[in-house]
């Protein structure tokens, strides 16, 4: 006999224990995620989602990425990076500018890159 | 880092991204709650009523330490707050313009016109052609003299770059004139 399966947005809620984030309060969606030392050995012990995050940001992507990934709304991939760096399982890497966006000297070098790509 | 492509229903936007994404491009979703009143019956129960809106985007790594990221603006107007997330911090906004269909992208040009986020107007030519030039377009569409509009076939890599290109150089002489002031 088999269990109904509970609607992914129900699911969802119940990993972060129903800590769902509103939008525009913490970590941006660009922000850098990468798997600590530490946080690779840890992968066994923690639950599907987040050891599939752990396994993912091996190299780092950022949390949109995680999110689109994992099949997770975006505040739900929040709250389990959030959880993961407090663990120190992560490390998480916020762009260094301001809601004006990045300085004369970034630019410039992205205009560089952009140019050679 | 972070570039927001904007524009209307259609214009292009995932079309875009995926010219230039090194990967192919991703969505992520945000359940967004409001609230509505239901008229079925005479007291006027209020229901909440839970929607996604959903992005789609790309990205380009530059080098060891840099990361740009394409993320599409929702298809749906009204998702103002998303919008700011995306262009809070952001390089600039490329507003993809189908010039078939000029009125689609009325509110795109007018959320960018409030703000101080530079941004470029792209005209997508679908099959090859534009329908109106560009000056055509920025008189029509009121454009402000100060913001770049250039032609863009979002299929084509060499000419999102480009676009991409021009939006940072706008963005650079945006902040050097800053500067001076």
């Amino acid at each position: 006999m088999s269990t109904p399966k509970p609607n992914r947005f129900v699911r969802q809620f119940a990993l972060t224990q129903g800590r769902a984030r509103s939008i525009g309060t913490d970590l941006p969606l660009d922000t850098q995620v990468q798997t600590t030392l530490s946080g690779r050995n840890r992968e066994r012990e923690l639950v599907a989602e987040s050891a599939a995050i752990l396994r993912m940001c091996r190299t780092p992507i950022s949390i949109a990425e995680i999110s689109a990934h994992l099949h997770v709304h975006l505040g739900v991939a929040r709250v389990l990076v959030s959880d993961l760096a407090a663990t120190g399982d992560v490390a998480v890497t916020t762009a260094d500018h301001d809601e004006n966006g990045p300085d004369l000297l970034t630019l410039e070098r992205l205009l560089d890159d952009l140019q050679a790509l | 880092m972070k570039i927001v492509i904007a524009g209307g229903f259609a214009a292009g936007k995932t079309t875009f991204v995926d010219s230039i994404s090194e990967i192919t491009p991703l969505t992520t979703e945000a359940p967004m709650t409001s609230a509505s009143f239901g008229v079925d019956d005479a007291s006027m129960v209020a229901t909440k009523t839970t929607t996604t809106v959903a992005m789609d985007f790309g990205r380009i790594t530059l080098s060891e330490t840099t990361v740009l990221y394409l993320f599409g603006t929702p298809g749906q107007d009204r998702f103002w707050f998303m919008w700011d997330e995306l262009s809070k911090g952001a390089v600039g906004a490329i507003v993809l313009v189908d010039t078939r269909r000029l009125a689609d992208c009325f509110a795109a040009l007018d959320y960018f016109d409030k703000r101080s986020l530079p941004y470029l107007v792209a005209l997508n030519t679908f099959d090859g052609k534009l329908v109106h030039d560009a000056e055509a377009v920025r008189e029509a569409l009121t454009i402000p003299d100060d913001v770049p509009v250039m032609a863009v076939d979002a299929r084509e890599r060499v000419s999102t770059k480009t676009a991409l290109v021009s939006l940072v150089a706008h963005a650079i002489d945006r902040k050097r004139a800053a500067a001076l002031v």
